[in-house]
């Protein structure tokens, strides 16, 4: 394996970072679409130059760019996302009724074995698959249309479905997850979803322990072990043995257990990454020091990593979407900040450096390990 | 006499930066519109040019004008004006351009 390609998501553009195998030296590409929000960009595992942007803005609303050249040149692509019949409504914050309402694409995960498909998550909650390079959607409506549906209601940031993991020992097998709606997994390829919250406790709703309602902020897995579910919810590091179906809590010592953003390490999948964040009120670190978590157990015990990171004035946020890891045998972790900083560590955690530290807020990154 | 051709008007259409970037045009471009030339007309044609600026100026379902954009010409604002509404002899003789401008906004 030589290399690697950032992807970074910006509120003002895109960014693509490159290196050899050591990721010391990075060339910076971009910005890409300056000026517009790109909430995510991923490439597709089956063709690393096939590169997917969801590019959005509150003046000219959503527009999809593809590459097929590793993010050289791009082309605009299909951005219809039309809601499968009368989609009717979901609660609004004050829980009355509310339509659904396409907003923006937050989340892209190209198939792991189809070289065309790709799936998308959506505002107002939706997913989205294409088999033709993101020319055309067609929603997976039985995940909207789930009983549950007319009760989701919006987080903070919208009700926006953020995270799309797929089970590359299954491919019948799709997790994703809604803030506020929760974690969903779907055994049949998408056709029919069950909420998997079992064990999620969120004290801030009327029935703490409901079926759906939790913020979730993130799930990730390891590819080995894909029925091992590591969650960052919006309070509560959380931990699945059983595809979802029931969890625990594995905040141990961390001391605090607000955050959005989790991975797992890419050789050791009981090896977990998180930054604690002070609070859903202040979105910043504790003391202005800025510290990734890493757990080897599995979660519970959990060691602070800082030789690199700011430790003092610093109050950055790590966004759901903005941690990753590479695949290269010395594990690379990486994430971005909503102060435009991008760091990497090229020794899954031990150190870390600024790729960039002045690009606009980061709002997404994804690895891509070139061969 | 009338024909299609005859009928067929040379409009000129102002676009705001990011759409010029997205379309890779400059600040102005000219399209065939067929008579009677109207915003709805001219947007489609544009739509039509340029592609991939389909749902950025209006919602593809609905065709609704995007709520932070607003579609001026002759120093009048034609936004909330019918969209089958015939525009001015001077834009439909290309004389002077429609604006498509997105709103100011942000501090």
């Amino acid at each position: 394996m030589s290399g690697v390609r950032v992807l970074v998501g910006t509120k003002k553009g895109a960014f693509i970072l490159s290196s050899d195998g050591k990721r010391d030296k990075w060339d910076v590409s971009g910005p890409h679409f300056g000026g517009w929000e790109i909430y995510h960009l991923k490439g597709s595992p089956v063709n690393p130059d096939r590169i997917y942007a969801s590019q959005t803005s509150g003046w000219f609303g959503q527009v999809m760019q593809r590459s097929s050249d590793g993010g050289k040149t791009w082309e605009t692509v299909g951005n219809k996302y039309e809601y499968d019949g009368v989609p009717g409504t979901h609660q609004w914050y004050d829980g009355t009724p509310h339509p659904w309402e396409f907003k923006r694409v937050w989340h892209l995960e190209p198939s792991l074995t189809e070289r065309e498909t790709v799936y998308a998550g959506i505002e107002d909650a939706a997913l989205f698959k294409s088999t033709d390079g993101g020319a055309s959607w067609t929603e997976l409506s039985g995940l909207r249309k789930h009983d549950s549906g007319p009760h989701w209601q919006p987080g903070a940031g919208g009700m926006c479905l953020h995270t799309i993991v797929l089970d590359p020992k299954n491919k019948d097998r799709i997790y994703i997850a809604i803030s506020a709606a929760g974690a969903f997994r779907s055994d049949d390829a998408g056709a029919t979803w069950k909420p998997i919250n079992k064990g999620l406790v969120s004290d801030t709703m009327p029935n703490p322990t409901a079926e759906v309602g939790h913020c979730v902020h993130r799930i990730a897995i390891h590819p080995s072990k894909p029925d091992t579910l590591y969650m960052q919810k919006h309070w509560h590091v959380m931990r699945s043995d059983n595809a979802g179906d029931q969890r625990q809590k594995v905040i141990g010592n961390l001391p605090t257990d607000f955050g959005f953003c989790i991975d797992v390490h890419a050789h050791e999948p009981e090896t977990v990454y998180v930054v604690p964040i002070k609070s859903d009120s202040l979105h910043y670190p504790i003391d202005g020091a800025l510290k990734v978590y890493r757990s080897r157990t599995g979660g519970n015990e959990w060691e602070p990593l800082t030789n690199g990171l700011p430790q003092k004035d610093c109050y950055v946020n790590v966004l759901r979407d903005a941690m990753a890891v590479d695949r290269l045998d010395d594990c690379g972790v990486y994430f971005g900040t909503t102060g435009g900083q991008v760091y990497c560590s090229p020794d899954g955690g031990d150190s870390w450096k600024p790729i960039v530290h002045d690009l606009p807020s980061v709002l997404s990154v994804e690895v891509q390990t070139l061969p | 006499m009338s024909g299609a051709g005859e009928a067929n008007r040379r409009v000129r259409v102002m676009l705001p930066y990011h759409l010029r970037n997205l379309a890779h045009v400059g600040s102005e471009i000219e399209l065939e519109v067929a008579a009677p030339v109207t915003v709805r007309s001219i947007v489609d044609a544009v739509e039509a040019r340029y592609p991939m600026l389909l749902g950025t100026i209006r919602d593809q379902g609905t065709k609704q004008r995007r709520p932070f954009l607003r579609f001026f010409a002759c120093e009048e604002d034609l936004s909330h004006e019918s969209l089958d509404k015939e525009l001015p002899d001077a834009v439909a003789e290309g004389k002077e351009p429609l604006l498509i401008v997105g709103a100011i906004a942000g501090g």
